[in-house]
């Protein structure tokens, strides 16, 4: 018999009478650290919840939150934007993707100027809807513009498996999958300028909540074994933040160095093996992969395997699509902020001329982005 | 992109291989793509992701947590009341 109630998920874990409590008790252990703690959420789902309900104000001086990369949209490089900006150029292509994707500007404008300008440019809410696109157009070349971390890459892979089953002959990819573990490990191991030493501002990591359910808690095994860096992999919803801070502090308290599953409900020390096998079938890792803001980071992203390289947008559209290297907008400090070296305010721009109307680093053009974020929910702009 | 709220299964059409879900009061279809074929039935609670059922919801690992919450919140009520009990009694601190 069913006990559990949707009303239980969509208020149960927002409580703000449990928020004050967990406040409580965070604030009474924390009195108990030796040192003060840094905490990185990595995902950007995390960041965003963490200041809509304002968690930074609940938490006590010596427990901070910096912002890690996991958002898709902020760490996509503008050469990648160019490709995807040149493919909606041909008269025969159909550019198909997903989310905040169309709002960021490439060298050559975003996807949305592109489709101001007449390209075809299609936005939707699932990578299946792709199907009818290419059905209802047989004439057209479908390009899937695919992007995200491990939590996207199996729908892309459903995707692909759904193209051949059908024997779909107008669809191709365009693969811009990127991984976690790998990312976590470039923000530890990688200089800090500013201090002249290595990264040592990450004490604990919060781990994705969505890119959890797919892997499965096993991928953060290496960082506390490693690395000496704790991880409680932690849901969305305020309650679950909170109670994974808690479990942290308790860890340091307890001179514990572990990796602790908060997300229960949802996520298991294996994840969804099924997706696991999906992505295994059709993509394997490429050697680098380059992320906005933080260069190029070895076997951080995937490719579709050359079996299957007949749908392989970049394979069959090489001679058109642009290879130099581009830089950032010189004030926008984006890189920093997304290795937890930098907050929002800190930069000079921020919140003047780089604000979510009118973006000029990745951070403030996605909802997910830790500028967005704070200009959002943090108050900070008169 | 992440965000996402639970889902209620209502109906799963097996030629489809799509479960149709209540999110929130909102009816909308998710692809069973990517979980094993019969581990999702109607009543079970979801959570879903860009058009497909990424996982089902543990409901003794959801009640078990939210039975944790809800002690957390009596015991730091009953604290809280004390606190004010024993505020009350210091008259000495009193100005009044």
């Amino acid at each position: 018999m069913s006990t559990l109630q949707l009303k239980d998920l969509y208020d149960g874990f927002r409580d703000p009478g449990v928020i004050r409590g967990l406040a409580k008790l965070i604030n009474e252990e924390a009195k108990l650290l030796g040192r003060p703690i840094n905490i990185m959420e990595v995902c950007g789902g995390h960041t965003h919840s963490i200041m809509k309900y304002g968690l930074p104000q609940l938490m006590p001086g010596n427990i901070k939150f910096i912002h890690g990369p996991g958002c898709p949209v902020c760490i996509m490089p503008k050469e990648r934007i160019d490709h995807a900006y040149v493919l909606s150029q041909q008269d025969d292509v159909i550019l198909v993707t997903l989310g905040d994707m169309i709002k960021v500007p490439g060298s050559k404008g975003s996807l949305q100027d592109a489709r101001a300008k007449g390209a075809d440019v299609r936005f939707v809410y699932s990578p299946l809807d792709a199907v009818k696109i290419a059905l209802e157009n047989p004439e057209k070349k479908v390009v899937f513009f695919a992007i995200g971390f491990e939590t996207t890459a199996p729908m892309t892979v459903a995707l692909i498996d759904t193209v051949l089953k059908r024997g779909i002959k107008n669809i191709f990819f365009h693969i811009n999958h990127v991984t976690v573990p790998e990312v976590m490990v470039e923000l530890i191991d990688s200089r800090d300028e500013h201090v002249d030493s290595y990264n040592n501002r990450i004490d604990a990591f919060l781990g994705p909540s969505h890119v959890s359910v797919i892997t499965g808690a096993k991928i953060y095994e290496k960082f506390p074994k490693e690395y000496n860096r704790p991880v409680v992999v932690s849901g969305f919803e305020p309650v679950d933040v909170m109670e994974a801070i808690l479990m942290l502090i308790r860890q340091f308290n307890e001179e514990r160095c572990e990796l602790e599953i908060q997300y229960k409900r949802l996520v298991s020390h294996e994840g969804n093996l099924k997706a696991q096998q999906l992505i295994e079938k059709y993509f394997e890792k490429a050697d680098l992969f380059k992320w906005r803001g933080l260069g190029n980071i070895p076997q951080s992203g995937y490719r579709l395997k050359s079996i299957y390289e007949e749908l392989d947008a970049e394979k069959l559209y090489a001679d058109i699509l642009p290879k130099e290297e581009i830089e950032d907008h010189k004030l926008c400090i984006c890189g920093d902020i997304l290795r937890g070296m930098a907050n929002p305010p800190e930069c000079t721009i921020f919140g003047t001329a780089c604000k979510p109307s009118s973006p000029l680093g990745s951070c403030m053009v996605s909802s997910e982005g830790a500028c967005a974020a704070y200009y959002k929910y943090g108050n900070l702009i008169s | 992109m992440c965000l996402s709220i639970p889902s209620k299964v209502v109906q799963i059409d097996k030629e489809q291989n799509v479960a149709v879900v209540d999110t929130m009061g909102v009816t909308r279809k998710a692809g069973l793509d990517l979980v094993e074929e019969g581990s999702i039935e109607v009543g079970d609670y979801v959570l879903i992701h860009i058009g497909f059922v990424m996982n089902k919801i543990d409901e003794e690992d959801a009640m078990e947590s939210l039975k944790v919450y809800n002690e957390i919140l009596e015991k730091l009520d009953e604290q809280e009341r004390e606190k004010l009990v024993l505020e009350d009694d210091d008259c000495g601190n009193r100005t009044t």
